[in-house]
């Protein structure tokens, strides 16, 4: 509850000023709480007379904290292959088991294997859980959480990470409920916090436009997922020692509620590309169809869509869906890279509202310039190579 | 302006307008483009309860009135016009039924206008008689329990895509306009068929097509009210619907307005955004002052023909003539503003001022309409 | 068919910003709406229902302006609605919400099915489904893109996996989650506006679900937000100097942190 202490309000309003939510409004003289209220405590800080304060009941701090110990890793198997995200975790996992001085592990869940659990090894695990059975190989939410909830209760890691995946964001929520644990989506970031060893949770909210730093300090496991490509993987080093563990799933282990009849290997599918947070988007400058092979690597790097102006849909170097324009879709991405366009008003009519804009094109005086944010002037398929090593390189 | 709408008005205004800016605008180029009829949208405008609007309450409807359904269309009209013709279209195909049929009648085709199944179509105009319609040559001789309908009309809205036609046709040549009667003839009726789609230069998702009928047979409940009421009805028919077209044209002109005003404050010539310049704001404050004005009229003559008043025909006259010319004005204006631009296919204005230019044509030219008018007035001042 | 539709008001995300001298949400303009991935869940209920017969209920954890929320629903066809509204909910994280809703769904009754949004724009966690899924006991799907063939027993569907798609088959009771892809909204109609006006919606607190204290809202939540801030993207505009590599280099400075934040 927030209280609002009627002596020493003063009714200056700098709590309404401050509160991010607007709960606060100043009513005859006295701070006022509305029914937005997250008890986020920001007025609380700010009130120059101390006449907030926030009395909530907090959670009780489950009993045995330090009995968990080490970090766990699910890593993710399906189609004969490791899912990249799983290394890139084995990389974080690494760091922040060496800072907590304590063991890394992996759960490996799937079927034919094969050398997979040595390869976690080699990428940073010093344990591998491995679950290879039939029952696996098709993904069903209700056996893969049973079996992970279990061996994460028996093994008792502190913190639990696994991939943003659509098999990570799908069972690794049910696995947290089980666990009472607190989860953290899409973390961009993960650190030790030095007070007490918690781990620090930092993640985008509102669709990217507040990031968020979020700590679950009375439960455990302290669980995370983590999309591809945020993190790095450690380099494959096959002189590291590690263990090797078989699981075998009980029975009921095996039960689900949950036939998977077919699966179907589709491409892309369907292209939205104002859905995108990122656009890199082609025009005439590119010369042929093939340019767009360079836009889609400097696309896959970002983890982009591809999308273009008119002119190269019409000559049928890209399909129509990814037309941005006056006559084809407007789009507000939060970062528009225009390569090779001019910059005809009926082109930026579809994308200047992007957040920030990135213009690449050989003439200095092409209009696009007037709406980017950054442009760079040259030769497009000298430059985007270049940049495309840059972005990794910083990775 | 505030026009104080009740909440029922603003519900239908809202579910219009999401319509229209959801389903309609994303569609309208192609549309255009294709000659195609709207079936889609117009399915989901019947799932919204749209057709219900103006269908008496006793037969499934709302019992809403001429502003009820003025109010629909101009939001349709912001996005297109030639579906808020196929829409309007559909009603000037039903009121003689609802003018002028039996119980039966209306108990037999009202519900399902009103639910959006089935599309209605009226058919009057033919090669020869247009303004003057009274020169109408379709026939309907009375063989046994059965009409047997000869002739063809012309130009006819939602041809081909209705299922209810209500046509005019002459039972009795010795008595010039008081020898035409009304009938209702269905898709599939033996010896009646439509045209193909006429090519035209706006409105092309609205179907427009030939009735055609060759030794036509219908039942002879078919006739709506009694044999010479024909023109009558067909009189009441579209004073009652007119402020539907003006209100197309209120809709329309605003769209256009829209467009010009949000181009202008991008488009930069002489180091400034054009709407900085007095030649640019004239145009647009004029374009405002007609658009707001017709849709002043149209609305309180929309009002004032709900209640049946004598000079029903002069209200419906005027506001249909002004709003029209008004939305030819305005929409050959937003071109003309927005230049270059204006004309290319990329842009919606050319098609709208394409579109417009039907709105002084159908349900009356605007010079008939000068003519109802001043004969009104003449009538009036005796 | 009893079928209950998870929904949640959020402010339209995309409008959100965070003023990066003052560290509040700039609120002007922002308006509320229904979290647009529960508008599908919500039509595929309504579609089911006009399939299989039924009835479709609709439930929310919000505060008292979210009633408006659940009548939008009842135009777009739902047939009752529920509002589980209480200040104690204040502050809940997504293991909280699951706990109160599963506590609200038991005194709604039995269901067959409970369809929600793949995930909420402000938050974008999509975790209440699956954990609310968990603690009724049932299976779940997620990011269903189509519900190919209904019985009165179960579903066939087809969830989103990142190499295409998965069929799959699954009796009631089930809950799945939606994706965009799976219809397209309808717009409300007459009757249903004047249906939603005069609907009685019920209304739930704390006591009324006979939640426990501790389990719910800021006090019950095992994550707790420690730190917000504006994204970094916004800070640097100035020109870029140099020759190329230089530019280039400056460039990837500032484009990093698109990367780190890319969402969906």
């Amino acid at each position: 509850m927030l209280n609002v202490s009627k002596e020493l309000c003063i009714g200056c309003g700098i709590c309404e000023d401050n509160c991010p939510f607007g709960a606060i409004t100043i009513q005859d003289g006295l701070a006022v709480v509305g029914d937005s209220c997250t008890l986020c405590g920001a007025c609380v800080e700010s009130c120059e007379v101390e006449a907030l304060t926030l009395d909530v009941k907090s959670r009780q701090v489950a009993s045995d904290l330090k009995t968990w110990s080490g970090i766990l890793v699910f890593c993710e198997f399906r189609r004969g292959e490791l899912a990249p995200v799983s290394l890139e975790l084995l990389g974080i996992g690494r760091k922040l088991a060496d800072k907590r001085k304590v063991q890394l592990s992996a759960l490996l869940i799937g079927h034919n294997t094969g050398e997979t659990a040595q390869l976690l090894i080699g990428h940073g695990a010093d344990v591998v859980y491995l679950i290879d059975n039939e029952t696996f190989r098709d993904f069903r939410d209700d056996c893969y959480s049973e079996i992970t909830t279990a061996l994460i209760k028996d093994r008792k890691p502190e913190i639990v990470l696994a991939g943003a995946t659509a098999i990570g964001r799908s069972f690794i929520p049910g696995v947290a409920t089980a666990l009472n644990a607190g989860l953290t989506a899409d973390c961009t970031k993960l650190e030790i916090r030095e007070e007490d060893g918690a781990l620090l949770q930092t993640r985008p909210a509102f669709g990217g436009n507040i990031m968020a730093t979020i700590v679950s300090e009375s439960t455990r496991p302290q669980m995370a997922t983590v999309r591809s490509k945020v993190m790095k993987q450690l380099e494959f080093d096959s002189s590291r020692q590690g263990k090797i563990v078989e699981i075998v799933p009980t029975k009921e282990q095996l039960q689900s509620k949950v036939q998977v009849l077919e699966s179907v290997v589709a491409e892309g599918g369907h292209v939205n590309i104002q859905e995108a947070d990122i656009l890199v988007s082609g025009g005439r400058g590119l010369e042929n169809a093939k340019g767009f092979e360079l836009l889609r690597e400097l696309a896959d790097t970002m983890g982009a869509k591809v999308s273009a102006s008119r002119a190269v849909v019409d000559a049928g170097w890209i399909p129509y869906p990814h037309q941005v324009g006056q006559t084809g879709k407007t789009v507000a991405p939060k970062l528009y890279i225009a390569c090779g366009i001019s910059g005809a008003v009926q082109h930026v009519a579809g994308m200047q509202s992007a957040e920030t804009i990135v213009a690449i094109n050989r003439d200095e005086n092409a209009s696009i310039f007037n709406v980017a944010d950054y442009g760079i002037v040259g030769d497009l398929f000298e430059i985007i190579p270049k940049l495309i090593r840059k972005i990794e390189e910083r990775r | 302006m505030d026009y104080f709408l009740s909440e029922e008005q603003q519900m239908i205004v809202d579910i219009a307008r999401q319509i229209t800016d959801e389903r309609i605008i994303p569609q309208r180029a192609e549309l255009d483009e294709k000659h195609e009829f709207p079936r889609q949208i117009l399915n989901e405008m019947a799932q919204a309860d749209l057709f219900g609007v103006p269908i008496p309450e006793e037969y499934g409807g709302f019992g809403g009135g001429c502003f009820d359904i003025a109010l629909t269309v101009e939001q349709l009209g912001r996005g297109c016009i030639g579906v808020g013709t196929a829409f309007a279209a559909n009603f000037l195909g039903v009121y003689p039924i609802i003018i002028g049929g039996s119980e039966e009648m209306k108990q037999k085709y009202l519900p399902d206008v009103a639910t959006g199944k089935k599309f209605g179509a009226f058919g009057l105009t033919e090669a020869n008689a247009g303004s003057d319609a009274s020169g109408i040559q379709t026939s309907a001789v009375l063989d046994g329990e059965e009409w047997v309908l000869n002739g063809t009309k012309q130009w006819i809205t939602n041809g081909g895509e209705a299922q209810i036609y209500t046509v005019v046709a002459i039972t009795d040549r010795s008595r010039g306009p008081r020898g035409a009667s009304l009938f209702v003839v269905e898709e599939g009726d033996p010896g009646f068929s439509c045209g193909p789609k006429e090519k035209k230069m706006g409105i092309r998702a609205s179907s427009t097509t030939e009735l055609i009928f060759k030794d036509c047979r219908i039942p002879k409940d078919r006739m709506i009210g009694r044999p010479g009421t024909g023109f009558i009805t067909v009189m009441k028919t579209l004073d009652l619907s007119r402020p539907g077209i003006a209100a197309l044209g209120v809709g329309l002109a605003q769209a256009a307005l829209d467009e010009a005003v949000k181009y202008a404050k991008q488009r930069q010539q002489f180091g400034k955004p054009i709407i900085a310049f007095q030649a640019v704001q004239h145009m647009l404050a004029d374009m405002a002052i007609g658009i707001e004005s017709a849709r002043a009229l149209v609305y309180s003559a929309a009002k004032h023909i709900q209640q049946h008043p004598k000079d029903m025909s002069k209200a419906s006259a005027m506001c249909k003539t002004y709003a029209t010319d008004v939305a030819m004005k305005v929409t050959t204006d937003a071109v003309q503003v927005m230049g270059g631009y204006g004309y290319m296919c990329e842009y919606p204005v050319e098609k709208m001022m394409r579109d417009a230019k039907i709105l002084q044509i159908y349900e009356g030219t605007n010079q008939i309409q000068r003519n109802v008018i001043g004969q009104e007035l003449n009538k009036e001042y005796s | 068919m009893k079928i209950i539709v998870c929904i949640k008001q959020v402010p339209d995300a995309k409008d959100v910003r965070l003023d990066p001298v003052t560290n509040t949400l700039a609120r002007e303009g922002v308006q509320s709406i229904m979290n647009p991935y529960d508008q599908h869940a919500l039509e595929e209920a309504v579609r089911l229902k006009e399939i299989h017969g039924g009835e479709v209920v609709v439930v929310t954890m919000g505060p008292p302006q979210a009633e408006e929320m659940l009548r939008q629903a009842i135009s777009c066809g739902a047939d009752r609605a529920v509002l589980v509204s209480d200040r104690a909910f204040a502050g809940a994280d997504t293991w909280a919400t699951s706990y109160t809703l599963e506590h609200a769904l038991k005194k709604i009754g039995n269901f067959d099915l409970i369809l929600c949004g793949k995930q909420a724009i402000d938050g974008d966690t999509a975790q209440v489904g699956p954990g609310l899924a968990t603690r009724l006991g049932i299976p779940y799907l997620t990011c269903v893109q189509k519900v190919r063939e209904g019985t009165d027993t179960g579903l066939i569907v087809e969830r989103m996996m990142d190499d295409g798609y998965d069929v799959v088959a699954v009796n009631y009771p089930v809950l799945l989650t939606v994706v965009k892809d799976i219809n397209e909204p309808r717009v409300p109609s007459i009757k249903g506006k004047m249906k939603a006006k005069k609907a009685e919606i019920m209304r739930l607190n704390a006591e009324d679900i006979g939640a426990d204290p501790a389990c719910i809202g800021l006090p019950g939540s095992p994550t707790k937000v420690v730190n917000v801030f504006p994204p970094d993207a916004r800070s640097d505009r100035s020109v870029l100097t140099g020759t190329l590599d230089e530019q280039l280099d400056q460039l990837v400075e500032r484009l990093m942190p698109y990367l780190n934040r890319a969402g969906n």
